[in-house]
C-alpha cells in the first residue's frame, strides 16, 4: 500500500451532489500493476474510473497520483499529471482522421516531442498505420481500440485507466486487446481497467477489486479471486435482490 | 380621473390579450420546453387573419369576408395552428435549436408579407375599418371598452381554466416528462415528437386568437403593431412570472407591459422628438436586461413554478445518470 | 441573370464569412447564438466610430471608395468585436453553461442580440450611414455586368479570409483542438484539450471574422442597426444547409443562399428577398436536415 502509484482513500461521488452512486470507496494501483475492478451492473465501476478522471465531483474522500492530491483534478490536466484515461464509448474522434486522432492525443507535448510519439505510436501499433490520412470512424471496433489505447500512450503516463476495453469486441479481438495490455505492464506502465467480461480480465491482472452497489465488496490477488465462490455470489446475489 | 380609468381600462385590455398570447408560449416553453422565436409571426397571422374574414368588402382586395367576429377568431386560430404545424413539422424531429430559427425565420417571413401583400394585408396602410364585435350596443367607446374588457378577461378565464386542466391531464403529464426526458417518455409509449407537435401548435393557435381579439379591439390592422420586439416583450413577460406557471405569466404581463409603457411615458416626455429612434432603443435594451437578467439570477421568475411540475425544470441538460444506476429505474 | 450571378457571389462571399463564424460557435459552443450576427452590426459600427472619433481622412486608394484608414479601423473594430463577445460570454454564457438546457442558451443569446442592437441604435442613431461620402461608379466588365472595384476587394477579402480560416483548422494546432472539441467536449477534455481555452479562441476567431464581415456588409451595402437582425435568418440557413459545425459546408451554403435570392429577385417582387432564406431553410429542413453538403470532405 505504502508503494501505492495511485491511491484512493474513502471516494464518494455521483452525478448530483445530494446522489452519490459510489460511497466510501478505497483503493490502489502500484506501479507496474495491472489492477482490475469487476462488478455486477450498477456496481459504480465506471463511475469510480471517472470520479477518479474529474468527469463527476467527489464529495468526499482523497486521490492520490504517487502522493499529489489530484481529486478532483480538471479532465483535460490528467495528462500532465501523468495518467492517461480511455473512456468505454466513443473513445475516439471518428470525423478526424487516425492521424489527427494522435495529433489531438499528443497536444500536451511540445512538438518535436509530439511528432517522435506518433511515429513510435505507429510502429507500436502497425495496424494504423494505412488508416493514418482516413477518418477514424472507418476503423473496425478493435483498430478503434488500439487507436483510443495509442492515443492514451502519447503522454508516456504512469497510470492508464480504461472503462471497459473488451466492450463490443469480438472474442479474438478481445484477446487481443488484453494480450497488448498485458505486455503494456511489462513496460512499466500501470493499469487500471474497469470490466464486464470480469473472467478474462482477472485472468491477465495482478489484483482485482470487487464493487457492488456502489461500494467495496471484496479485493485481492486476481488469481486468488478467480476461484473465490464468493465473487460469483455477489454477482448473483445482486441479480437474486433486483427489483 | 375619468380619464385615468378610461386609460386603466385601455391598459387592461391590452394586458389582458397579451396574457393570453403569453399563456400560449408557456405551453410551449413552459410546459414542453419548446423555444419559439418568433411569437408575433403567430400574434398576427391570427390579427390578420381575422381581419380579412370580418372585414367590409373592398375594390382590388382579397377578402373582406364580412364575417361574424368569432367565424373571424376561429378562422385566424386555424390559420396561425397552421403555421405552427408547418414549422414544427419541418423542425421537431431535429436538434431543438432548428424549431427557435425556423420561428425566427416565419416572423420575418410573415412581416414581410404585411407589408407587400398589398392585396391581402394592405402593406404599410393596413386594413382599416375594421367592425367591432356588438359596438354599436354602446353610446360611448369608454363603455364599449369596458365591455371588451370584460370580454378578453373571459376568454383569458376561459383559456386559463383549459390549460390548467390539460397540464394536469394525463396529456400535460406526458408534456413534462418529455421535456424532463424525451428519451423516458418513449419508454412509457409516449410518441414524444406528436404531443409536442399537438402542444406547439395549439399555442400557436391561442396566439393567434391574441392577435384576433387585439383586431376586435382596435378595429384596425397594421404592420406596426407587429413589430419584432413584440416577441422579445411576449418572452419577457413569460419568464418575469415565471415560465411553466400561467398565474406567474399573468402577473409577468402586468410587470413587464407596466415598464414598457412608463418608460415610453417617462422618455417621450424628456426625449426631444429628433431622438425617438434612440428612445425605442432604451426600451429595448429594458426589456432585453429583463430577459438576460431574470435569466442569471432568478431564472424561476417572480413566483416560479408550481409544484405540478417537478423540480428539475431547468436542469435538464445536467449530466443523466446512464449505465451505473438501474437502482433508480424501478422508481 | 449575369448581374445577378455576380450579386449573388458578392452577397454569397460575406455570408460565408458570417455563416463560418456561426457553425464555428453553434459547433463547439453547442447553441445557436442569436447574438452572432449583431456582432457583425457591432463590428461594422466599431469600424465607423473609429473613423468618426479619430475622423480619418477617407483616403481612398486607387479606384476604391476607401483606403488605409478603414482598413485600420476594421482591424480595431475586430478587437472590439472580440472584446464585447468575451465580455458576453465572461457575464452572460459562461455563467449559464453547464448550468441549464442549452435552449436556454439559445434564449440568452435572443436576449443578448437585441441588448446588443439596441445600445448600437442608441449611440449610432437608427439612420443608415455610410463609410464615406465617395461616389462609385460601377465599371462594366461584361456586356450585361457592371462591377464596382470595392465589390472586388470585398470579395477577395471575404475569399481570402475564408481560405484563412480552413488552413487555421486543418493545420494548427488550436485549430484541430476546436476540431476535436466541435465533435465530443468530454471526449477532448480526455485528450488533454482545455474547454475553456478553446471557448475562448471559438470567441475570438467568431468575433473577429464576424467584425470582418460586418464592415464588408458595410462597405457593400450600408450600416443600419438592423443590419445584423436581417442577416441573422442566410446566415442560420447557410449554416444549416452546410451542416453545423462544417466549415466548408457553411461556406457553400453561404454562396448557395446569396445565389438564390439574388436570382430569385428577377422572379418575385424585391419586397420579399429577406423570406427566400427561410423557405430555403425549411426546404432543407424538410428533405435534408443534416445539410446539403454534410459529406463534403475535409470540412469538419
Amino acid at each position: 500500500m505504502s508503494a501505492a502509484l495511485l491511491s484512493v482513500a474513502g471516494v464518494t461521488a455521483g452525478y448530483q451532489p445530494d446522489l452519490p452512486i459510489i460511497r466510501d470507496i478505497s483503493m490502489s494501483v502500484a506501479a507496474g500493476e495491472l489492477v482490475t475492478i469487476i462488478g455486477p451492473n450498477g456496481a459504480g465501476k465506471s463511475t469510480l474510473i471517472k470520479a477518479i478522471a474529474g468527469q463527476l465531483r467527489i464529495t468526499s474522500g482523497r486521490v492520490t497520483l504517487d502522493g499529489a492530491d489530484i481529486t478532483n483534478i480538471a479532465t483535460y490536466r490528467m495528462a500532465e499529471a501523468g495518467i492517461a484515461y480511455v473512456p468505454q464509448t466513443e473513445n475516439i474522434f471518428s470525423t478526424l482522421t487516425v492521424d489527427e486522432n494522435l495529433r489531438v492525443g499528443a497536444q500536451p507535448l511540445p512538438k518535436p516531442e509530439a511528432r517522435e510519439r506518433i511515429a513510435e505510436a505507429y510502429r507500436t501499433f502497425p495496424d494504423l498505420d494505412p488508416f493514418r490520412r482516413q477518418k477514424a470512424g472507418v476503423l473496425s471496433g478493435g483498430q478503434r481500440q488500439m487507436l483510443a489505447v495509442a492515443r492514451a500512450l502519447l503522454t508516456q503516463p504512469r497510470l492508464i485507466m480504461l472503462d471497459e476495453p473488451s466492450a463490443g469486441l469480438a472474442p479474438k479481438m478481445v484477446d487481443e486487446v488484453f494480450s497488448r495490455l498485458a505486455g503494456l505492464v511489462k513496460t512499466g506502465v500501470a493499469i487500471l481497467m474497469v470490466e464486464q467480461n470480469a473472467k478474462a480480465a482477472m485472468q491477465i491482472s495482478d489484483r482485482t477489486y470487487v464493487l457492488a452497489e456502489g461500494a467495496n465488496r471484496l479485493d485481492g490477488p486476481s488469481a486468488r479471486l478467480l476461484d473465490d465462490p464468493e465473487v460469483a455470489e455477489i454477482y448473483l446475489g445482486r441479480a437474486g435482490r433486483k427489483v | 380621473m375619468l380619464g385615468v380609468a378610461l386609460y386603466l381600462v385601455f391598459f387592461l385590455i391590452v394586458v389582458t390579450i397579451y396574457a393570453i398570447v403569453v399563456m400560449g408560449l408557456n405551453l410551449q416553453w413552459g410546459f414542453t420546453g419548446l423555444f419559439n422565436a418568433g411569437v408575433v409571426a403567430f400574434y398576427a397571422i391570427g390579427a390578420y387573419g381575422t381581419a380579412v374574414l370580418i372585414g367590409p368588402a373592398r375594390d382590388r382586395l382579397i377578402g373582406g369576408f364580412e364575417m361574424p367576429f368569432l367565424v373571424g377568431l376561429a378562422g385566424g386560430m386555424a390559420l396561425a395552428a397552421l403555421a405552427g404545424l408547418i414549422v414544427a413539422l419541418a423542425t421537431l424531429k431535429l436538434r431543438e435549436e432548428y424549431l427557435a430559427i425556423a420561428t425566427f425565420g416565419i416572423a420575418i417571413t410573415i412581416q414581410l408579407v404585411a407589408l407587400n401583400f398589398e392585396a391581402l394585408t394592405g402593406g404599410a396602410n393596413g386594413l382599416i375599418g375594421l367592425p367591432r364585435p356588438m359596438f354599436d350596443l354602446f353610446a360611448t367607446p369608454g363603455g364599449y371598452n369596458l365591455f371588451y374588457l370584460i370580454f378578453v378577461l373571459a376568454v383569458a378565464v376561459v383559456i386559463y381554466a383549459a390549460l390548467e386542466r390539460a397540464v394536469r391531464s394525463p396529456w400535460g403529464r406526458v408534456l413534462r416528462a418529455i421535456r424532463e426526458d424525451v428519451t423516458a417518455a418513449r419508454s412509457l409509449g409516449k410518441n414524444p415528437t406528436t404531443t409536442r407537435l399537438q402542444a406547439f401548435v395549439l399555442g400557436s393557435a391561442i396566439m393567434g386568437l391574441g392577435g384576433g381579439l387585439y383586431v376586435g379591439f382596435i378595429g384596425f390592422v397594421s404592420p406596426i403593431d407587429f413589430l419584432p420586439i413584440l416577441t422579445f416583450q411576449i418572452w419577457a413577460m413569460l419568464i418575469v412570472g415565471g415560465s411553466g406557471n400561467n398565474r406567474g405569466a399573468v402577473l409577468g404581463c402586468l410587470v413587464v407591459w407596466g415598464l414598457w409603457t412608463a418608460s415610453g411615458y417617462v422618455i417621450s416626455n424628456a426625449v426631444p422628438p429628433g431622438l425617438q429612434s434612440q428612445a425605442g432603443a432604451v426600451q429595448a435594451i429594458i426589456i432585453g436586461l429583463v430577459i438576460v437578467l431574470t435569466l442569471l439570477f432568478r431564472p424561476r421568475g417572480l413566483i416560479g413554478e408550481e409544484d405540478v411540475v417537478s423540480a428539475h425544470a431547468r436542469d435538464d441538460e445536467v449530466t443523466t445518470p446512464q449505465e451505473e444506476i438501474p437502482a433508480q429505474q424501478g422508481q | 441573370m449575369l448581374q445577378a450571378l455576380a450579386d449573388g457571389l458578392l452577397t454569397g462571399s460575406i455570408y460565408a464569412l458570417g455563416a463560418i463564424g456561426l457553425t464555428l460557435t453553434m459547433g463547439i459552443l453547442r447553441f445557436a447564438n442569436f447574438a452572432h450576427a449583431e456582432m457583425m452590426t457591432w463590428g461594422a459600427y466599431m469600424a465607423l466610430g473609429v473613423l468618426t472619433l479619430f475622423s480619418l481622412p477617407t483616403a481612398p486608394l486607387g479606384p476604391l471608395t476607401f483606403g488605409w484608414p478603414l482598413i485600420l479601423a476594421t482591424v480595431i473594430a475586430a478587437g472590439l468585436t472580440v472584446v464585447l463577445a468575451l465580455i458576453v460570454d465572461r457575464f452572460v454564457f459562461g455563467k449559464l453553461r453547464g448550468k441549464v438546457g442549452h435552449l436556454t442558451l439559445v434564449f440568452a443569446s435572443f436576449g443578448v442580440a437585441l441588448l446588443i442592437r439596441n445600445l448600437i441604435n442608441l449611440i449610432f442613431g437608427g439612420r443608415a450611414q455610410y463609410y464615406t461620402s465617395e461616389l462609385q461608379i460601377a465599371v462594366p466588365v461584361a456586356p450585361g455586368l457592371r462591377i464596382m472595384p470595392d465589390q472586388v476587394v470585398v470579395f477577395a477579402t471575404a475569399i481570402a479570409l475564408v481560405i484563412a480560416v480552413h488552413l487555421f483548422l486543418q493545420n494548427t494546432r488550436l485549430g484541430l483542438a476546436m476540431r476535436a472539441v466541435s465533435e465530443s467536449p468530454p471526449l477532448a477534455q480526455v485528450n488533454g484539450i482545455s474547454l475553456a481555452r478553446v471557448v475562448r479562441w471559438t470567441w475570438i476567431v467568431g468575433g473577429a471574422l464576424a467584425a470582418v464581415a460586418g464592415v464588408l456588409y458595410g462597405v457593400s451595402v450600408q450600416l443600419r442597426p438592423e443590419l445584423g437582425f436581417h442577416l441573422l435568418l442566410p446566415l442560420f440557413a447557410a449554416a444549416i444547409a452546410g451542416g453545423v459545425g462544417n466549415v466548408i459546408g457553411a461556406v457553400l451554403g453561404g454562396f448557395l443562399i446569396g445565389l438564390i435570392e439574388s436570382v430569385s429577385v428577377l422572379v418575385i417582387p424585391a419586397g420579399y428577398k429577406l423570406a427566400i432564406p427561410f423557405l430555403v431553410l425549411l426546404a432543407v429542413l424538410y428533405f435534408r436536415p443534416t445539410g446539403i453538403f454534410a459529406g463534403t470532405t475535409g470540412g469538419k
